[in-house]
């Protein structure tokens, strides 16, 4: 085994290569832009084109308009960054136009800290467009996550034809650490669906299925827009398009929730209690979960590398058989509102930090042990 | 005879709208020029100017207010053959200012048309940024403290390798248009119109009040002899083909034996510029080259050159989780600043950890082994303090022994450097 070394951004990005992105562009920022210097050198010498924005809605454009014209793009920023992604967020959304965004998450709100982690972005990443339409957000732990997530970031992106989010976190993105890159084995590359056929209407899809693919500069001729259109891509009033419309956005993704859910899971015999967490703390937990078995006390572990859509049959099934669930974040309680949400009746205990320093294995093995 | 007009969906402007004469003329523009409907891309934005995509049967992009050069760019990057044609109104020129201004200074080959007709005519005539001051429009009495913008005088100082103003109903705006789509590079061309929905109906604007202000303002005729470049794309591939080499991964095998090996946590205190970081990656390398796991966190502020920059470095024959350090093995006191971030941690350091100190850092009182080290006497510079340090290290087998700590500098420094780093570490190793 020879092992490689470098951060969670280096990571990301070579997973993007090694999913075929060909494009990027992004606007500068803590703790996202080691992501942009990455791609910046590997694009140009495999063939892609990387750009860097006037501004973060500039970013997005760029890549929004590669993407109609079939290229497989990637954009990184951080919360700032999202902030101003949003419109396009939205439209991107409406006008299923597929892409891939990593949100490499820093301590806000608004300009907040540049150089300090939490997972600040979780809810805002779901709820920061208009329309209230699911999205997809994936959440890496670690470097080797950040390789294989952006793989199925991009599948996602093309399956479904959406923005599909990676949120990161400044703890991971500019961590560095040493993984076995050459033993990974990544998923497929899912394709786009292309439309072979003669009557091509650019929004015309199956209920729960997202349209096959046509780029802008082929032989038949592309329309997208932003406003609310029938199958055809032109503008619309009609309430029984519109609805269909509408349904068809929100149950791509819903009906696909198994397809889209990723974790890990750590159940350990005689134990009482499960965490459920995500991204960086879920390595402390590990740790936390070390120290408490050693001493006697089992702990089971869900990591949930899915985010959103909410893996709801999986944790429902997954907390069945617990007394005890204990949710960590690194923020003052976004996602543990979704467990408790989906596991309405029951107790979740929480702990939350947002001090722009990670949750220690002490602090976890210390609220596990006080119930 | 040849048209891109889409007969099923004909324009839908308040009669008398400049934007109709527009439309006819691109056109005429582009089928004069013959080109490939399934090779151009007709790209809007928003307000009475962004329906122009929906009347004409090529490809079409129709979206956000303001950022319609945005996929424009994207697009035409994308795929260099497409003809994109971009149309904008005097809103999306304020809202999208920035891409505007980036669009001159990069000068892809694309072509906006702005649609000039100073008001917002949807929304309800509200001022832009080219009412002029005193017009009478939607917005009460706001556009009198303004002034309005020229934008080809902005285009062209922003680079702009071709602009032109006309009226929207000019008698050669066909020709006009043909020559803007024709400018390999990024074309601007203003067409100065009439909002009768709203701006006219309380304004004063005749054809030949359009003509006045054209001549009141510098003439803009097309090529801007001053800025003339190679195209943007052109030049993108040229620079970017000379990138042949995509960057391999930092990989280091395993070359040492160390089955006695006990997890380290390495943290070095110290301030910007004094090149932490490379020494905590220089830790990292050595532990690789034992085959062990590593990871290496980093705490900085955002200034550059100044303030704190610490490293914490976990070296463990185990899988790293997480990669904060709870209990120091080593700890490097090289910077006042360094330590005063992290004076917790000095309580908490055992007898065991290995601190190495400065001479002259302050640190609070400890338990810990502490070598003392007068690099300043030993002529070592600052910014060589941290790589000094990993040598004492060494010396006192504390997480890395000489040979790890040779590998790793081979692989982090061009020869050159290296040769000098092993100079600074035999000093301090043979000391
Ligand atoms: S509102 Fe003004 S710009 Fe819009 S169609 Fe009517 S006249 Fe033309």
């Amino acid at each position: 085994m020879v092992l490689s070394f470098m951060e969670g951004n280096e990571a990301l990005a070579r997973g993007a290569i090694a999913a075929g992105c060909n494009f990027f562009a992004g606007y500068p920022i803590t703790p996202a832009t080691t992501i942009f210097n990455n791609m910046l050198k590997m694009l140009p010498a495999t063939g892609g084109i990387c750009l860097q924005g006037e501004d973060e809605i500039a970013s997005m454009g760029y890549c929004m308009g590669a993407a109609m014209a079939g290229l497989k793009a990637l954009t990184a920023t951080s919360g700032p960054g999202i902030s101003l992604y949003s419109e396009q967020i939205s439209f991107a959304i409406g006008s299923e136009i597929p892409l891939v965004i990593a949100d490499v998450q820093r301590l806000g709100p608004s300009t907040g800290s540049a150089t300090r982690g939490a997972d600040s972005d979780i809810q805002f990443l779901r709820w920061g467009s208009t329309g209230g339409v699911p999205v997809i957000v994936l959440a890496p732990k670690d470097a080797l996550d950040c390789y294989v997530l952006a793989v199925h970031a991009f599948n996602y992106a093309e399956e479904f034809r959406c923005p599909v989010f990676i949120a990161s976190n400044k703890e991971i993105g500019m961590t560095k650490e040493s993984f076995d890159l050459e033993s990974v084995a990544l998923p497929l590359i899912v394709e786009r669906k292309y439309y072979s056929g003669d009557t091509f209407l650019p929004f015309a899809a199956q209920p729960a299925e997202s349209p096959p693919f046509l780029p802008i500069g082929g032989k038949t001729l592309v329309r997208t827009t932003s406003s609310t259109h029938g199958p055809d891509g032109f503008i619309t009033n009609d309430p029984e398009v519109i609805a269909q419309t509408q349904e068809r956005l929100r149950d791509k993704i819903l009906h696909s929730r198994h397809k889209i859910t990723l974790y890990e899971e750590d159940m350990q015999q005689g134990s009482d209690t499960l965490v459920i967490c995500y991204g960086v703390t879920s390595r402390a937990v590990e740790h936390a979960v070390k120290i408490l078995g050693s001493k006697g006390k089992p702990v089971s572990t869900l990591t949930l590398k899915t985010l959103w859509p909410v893996p709801e049959e999986l944790i429902i099934e997954k907390a069945q058989s617990f007394k005890r669930i204990v949710v960590f974040e690194m923020n003052l309680g976004l996602y543990v509102q979704e467990i408790r949400r989906v596991l309405c009746d029951r107790k979740v205990d929480f702990y939350g930090q947002m001090n722009g320093v990670l949750i220690t294995p002490g602090k976890i093995a210390e609220v596990i042990a006080n119930a | 005879m040849h048209s891109f007009l889409n007969t099923s969906r004909p324009p839908v402007y308040c009669p008398g709208c400049t934007h109709e004469n527009i439309t006819a003329k691109l056109d005429k523009a582009m089928v004069s020029l013959n080109l490939a409907a399934d090779k151009t891309v007709m790209v809007t934005d928003i307000g009475c100017s962004g329906l122009f995509d929906t009347f004409f049967n090529v490809h079409a992009l129709h979206g956000i207010h303001g950022r319609a050069l945005t996929y424009a760019t994207g697009l035409k990057l994308a795929d260099p053959d497409l003809n994109v044609i971009v149309t904008m109104g005097d809103g999306g020129l304020g809202i999208g200012g920035a891409h505007v201004l980036a669009a001159c200074r990069r000068n892809l080959d694309i072509t906006l048309i702005i649609l000039n007709n100073f008001n917002f005519g949807m929304t309800g005539g509200q001022y832009s940024a080219t009412t002029p001051t005193d017009a009478v429009v939607g917005s009460e009495f706001l556009n009198q403290a303004e002034i309005p913008i020229d934008i080809c005088g902005i285009a062209e100082s922003a680079g702009a390798t071709y602009v032109a103003k006309c009226s929207g109903l000019d008698r050669d705006l066909t020709e006009k248009i043909v020559n803007a789509i024709q400018h390999k590079g990024f074309s601007v061309i203003e067409t100065l119109g009439m909002c009768t929905g709203r701006y006219t109906k309380r304004n004063k604007l005749t054809p030949k009040m359009i003509e006045e202000m054209i001549t009141d303002l510098p003439a803009r005729h097309g090529i801007v002899e001053k800025n003339q470049r190679p195209e943007y794309g052109t030049r993108y591939r040229a620079l970017a083909e000379k990138v042949q080499l995509v960057p391999a991964p930092v990989t280091i095998e395993k070359k040492i034996d160390l089955p006695d090996y006990k997890p380290e946590e390495v943290v070095i205190l110290g301030s910007a510029g004094m090149r932490i970081v490379t020494a905590g990656d220089i830790i990292c390398y050595a532990g690789l080259s034992a085959g062990m796991n590593v990871s290496m966190k980093n705490d900085y502020n955002i200034t550059v050159l100044r303030g704190q920059s610490v490293s914490e470095i976990l070296i463990s024959p185990e899988k790293i989780g997480y990669a904060g350090i709870e209990l120091p093995t080593v700890l490097l006191a090289l910077s006042d600043e360094g330590v005063n971030r992290r004076k917790k941690l000095f309580s908490v350091l055992q007898e065991s950890t290995f601190v190495i100190k400065e001479k002259s850092i302050c640190i609070p009182e400890t338990t810990a082994d502490i070598v003392e080290i007068d690099f300043k006497e030993l002529k070592i510079k600052r910014q060589d303090w941290a790589l000094a340090s990993l040598a004492l290290m060494a010396k006192n087998g504390k997480a890395l022994n000489l040979e790890m700590l040779q590998i790793a500098l081979t692989h982090r420094f061009s020869e050159k450097n290296y040769l000098s780093a092993m100079d600074i570490i035999g000093k301090i190793f043979n000391s």
